[in-house]
Order: C-alpha cells, then structure tokens, then sequence
C-alpha cells in the first residue's frame, strides 16, 4: 500500500499546506496522537469561486457535523469531497479556525524573532497564506471544517465542545468527486480548553480510488446526495 | 421548548428616517451609520429574512457567522448579540428582539442548492442568492462594489432551525408570528445586504413567502 501511494507525509503542528485533490484520488489524515484538530477549506480548483458551503452542506444532509457517508456540498448544488472513511465519528462545522487574536489571547504572544518556528500559528492566516499561492484572498474564506474534534449543541443552542473525540490513530479519508483545492492548517480547535499550544502531528496520504458507484453508501446515504452526484457527475462525462 | 426572551424597543415608527416595505421575493442594500438603529418587522409571520452586512469602509471584513455564535458560545441571535465580522470586529449590537431567536446555520436558498434539497426540475425558482447577486450587481459602479466571493453564510432572521444533541439540524415550527421584529444598532459604519426569502419549498414559512418593513432610526441627539 505504502508505495502505492501518491503522497505519504506528516503535518507537524502548527503546519499549513494544500493541494490540488484530483477527481480519482482521496485523502486521508491520520491523528498521530490524541487531541488532533485540522482545519480545512475545500474549494473547486478549476473554478474556485465555487467552494464548500456551510449552510448547504448541513441543510442538504440535515446534520451539524460531518461523518462518513456525508458528501461536503459547494455553494453550486455539486458535491466537493464526500467521506468514505472515519474512524474518529465527528468532524466540526461548526466554530470555525483560530485566528492571531484568539490565539495570542489563549496562548501568549510569540514572535519569529523570539521562537522561530516554534512561533504559534493560527488557522486564519495560515489559510490566507495558502490561498494567497493561488490568487485568493480573505474574500475567498470559506467556512473550515475541523477534522477530529466535536462541538455539540445543547437543546438552549449553546456550543459544548467536547473533549477526547480523537484518539491516536484516529483517520478520515475524503474522497474528491471534482477537482478540489484542499487547504489544511494543523492549528488547535478555538474551542479546544487546553492552555498548552501543542497541535499533534498529523498523517496526510493521498491514493488513488475509483469513482463512486451506483450504490455508493455516500451517494445512497440521502436522497439529496443522489441529487447533488448527479450534479457533480455531468461536469466529467 | 426552551423559554424565550422577549424585549421590546422604545423606538417609535413615526420618528424614523427611513421606513420601507420590502415585499417577498425582493432585494435590499442600504448603509446603516454608527449608532443608527435599525429594526427588520416580521409583518405577517415565520417570514426568512436572510441578510448579511459588511463593514462599509472594508466589506472584506463581514459578518461572520462562525466567529459570532462562537464568541457567545451560542448558536441562536437574539437581544446581546454582537454580530462579529471575520476580522474579529463588532458591526452591530441586537437590542431588541419580540422573536426570541434567530438562525445562524440555514443559509441561503439558491436555484442550486434547490435543485438537491427538493428535485433538479427545481432549478428555475426564484432564490435568496438571486436576490442576492442581483442587488452587488446594480452596486457594481461603485468603489466598495461586492462579488459571489462577498456571499459568505447569512443570518436568518424570524427562522428556528435548532440542532439536537446528537448533531441532526432541524427546522422547527416557526417562534415569529406578525408584528414581531428585531432590532440592532450599528456599532460601525456598515452596508446591509438582505434577501426576503422567495422560497417556496419548505414549511418554515409555511410556503407563503411574505413582506417585511426595515425601518431605521437616527442616533439620539447629544445632549
């Protein structure tokens, strides 16, 4: 398996990176250690303005969180990536990535200067540096999904994050049905209580898969996904 | 059902400076200054008020949906919100609310998203991003003009859509009725963007798209 695959590598923490997940590939990101947190943009590479939406995504499938056989919907009715594997069983959608002032506030301030690059990143700009490689901006932000933790939400709609979700070895594989721009930034959860900035490496490996078929559980996992395949599916006959 | 709180504003119709009908199926896009209040009335009940605003001096910097439930750890809008933008910044403090609650997560209704949440034979109904992207369209003359790129995830005003412990998003029976209304006072110069929902596929609205009135009042005068 391992020398099958196109692309075998570790996201020590504070890490950002991206990547061009062609349609016949699939990602997956493994927590090395408990209490991984990635967070993650999704948009298409050949058209970017089309990129992951939130509200869509949630409404379509009628969740507030994403596990395998979910499809992560575009703001164009087309799936992005849906999940064909997930071992940990909830993924965020909730609360977004940190940003330098969160960060700065929860951890202390860091500099270059002073801790090289041990310095505290934080999701936000980590992704603006990211898309910044591809033309985009802050305008282009969509909302992240975080990889291996959970928030719930209580029955008065209050945000409860919940601690232990990943444990070490925990994975997810996302399986590109377009060609999508993957943007990954190995940044604490905002809502993560720890004071110790210390982000797990993660396991990013990329193969190649076949396309979803007729009775694909992600495809066959609601009504809508069939619909939004459908959508998706016309753009490579 | 959890309680809902109710509080109402003092603010009188006949002192506004701007007081408007938006029928269902229309676009808005008006500047609201530092300190004015502006109220957005449910006339006829369980209406979607989908809306999002912008800094006016940077409308990179918008209202952020994420970073506003999560800095009050709550997923519901209603009287204390602080719309937060994706700078971290305060755009607008809710200060009255006969609602109770207001949806964060539904988003907006587009041709596309209609074409898999009800049939693909769908897609020629009117929708909220149409509304949407024909009002940034008519602003395109101008400097601070807005793109699909400026469309990030609304509010809904009036909509209930709860999430349950174990992560299922519900759309709940409706807490508006007529005459509720929100209302919320600019923190900072800001430019409001709102659709009144044409959609006619879901309950919520009981598939009765309805008008809304937007009214704003002037600061208070020093002294």
């Amino acid at each position: 398996m391992a020398e099958d695959l196109i692309l075998n590598e570790t996201l020590r923490g504070g890490a950002m990176w991206s990547w061009t997940l062609k349609r016949g590939t699939a990602l997956r990101l493994t927590a090395t250690e408990a209490g991984a947190n990635v967070s993650a943009l999704f948009l298409n590479a050949d058209a970017p303005l089309e990129r992951y939406n939130m509200p869509d995504t949630l409404k379509a499938q009628f969740i507030a969180f994403l596990t395998k056989g979910n499809a992560l919907y575009s703001d164009m009715g087309r799936v992005l990536c849906s999940i064909i594997d997930d071992t940990c069983g909830w993924h965020d959608t909730l609360c977004g990535a940190t940003d330098a002032r969160l960060t700065e506030a929860k951890y202390g301030a860091t500099t270059y200067q002073q801790q090289r690059n041990e310095m505290y990143r934080n999701g936000r700009d980590n992704f603006l540096v990211e898309l910044g490689k591809y033309g985009l901006g802050r305008r282009d932000l969509p909302v992240p999904v975080n990889f291996f933790s959970k928030v719930i939400v209580d029955d008065d709609g209050n945000l409860r994050y919940q601690t232990g979700n990943a444990r070490a070895g925990a994975a997810v594989e996302l399986r590109a049905e377009m060609n999508v721009l993957v943007v990954l930034s190995n940044t604490p959860h905002p809502m993560d209580p720890s004071a110790k900035y210390a982000p797990p490496p993660v396991r990013i490996q990329i193969q190649h898969v076949a396309a979803a078929t007729a009775d694909d559980p992600c495809r066959r996992s609601r009504p809508e996904n069939v619909r939004g395949f459908i959508n998706t599916e016309i753009l490579f006959r | 059902m959890p309680t809902l709180v109710y509080t109402e504003s003092a603010l009188q119709s006949r002192d506004a400076v701007h007081d408007e009908i938006l029928p269902a199926g229309k676009g808005w896009l008006h500047p609201i200054k530092a300190g004015q209040h502006f109220r957005i009335l449910d006339l006829e009940g369980n209406q979607a008020v989908d809306t999002l605003f912008y800094n006016a001096a940077d409308p990179a910097d918008r209202y952020d949906g994420i970073n506003t439930i999560r800095a009050q750890g709550n997923i519901f809008l209603t009287t204390g919100t602080r719309l937060i933008s994706s700078e971290g910044n305060v755009l607008l403090t809710i200060t009255a609310d006969t609602c109770g609650r207001h949806d964060t997560l539904g988003g907006a209704c587009s041709a596309e998203s209609n074409t898999v949440r009800y049939a693909l034979e769908k897609r020629y109904m009117h929708s909220c991003r149409d509304s949407f992207l024909l009002q940034i369209a008519q602003m395109a003359h101008s400097r601070e003009s807005l793109t699909k790129r400026d469309l990030a995830s609304n509010i809904n005003f009036f909509m209930n859509v709860p999430v349950t412990p174990k992560g299922e998003l519900t759309f709940a029976d409706g807490v508006s009725a007529p005459g509720k209304y929100v209302e919320m006072r600019a923190e900072m110069d800001v430019l409001c963007l709102i659709s009144n929902c044409p959609q006619l596929n879901n309950p919520c609205n009981a598939y009765n798209p309805t008008p809304i009135r937007l009214l704003i009042w002037d600061p208070p005068a020093a002294g």
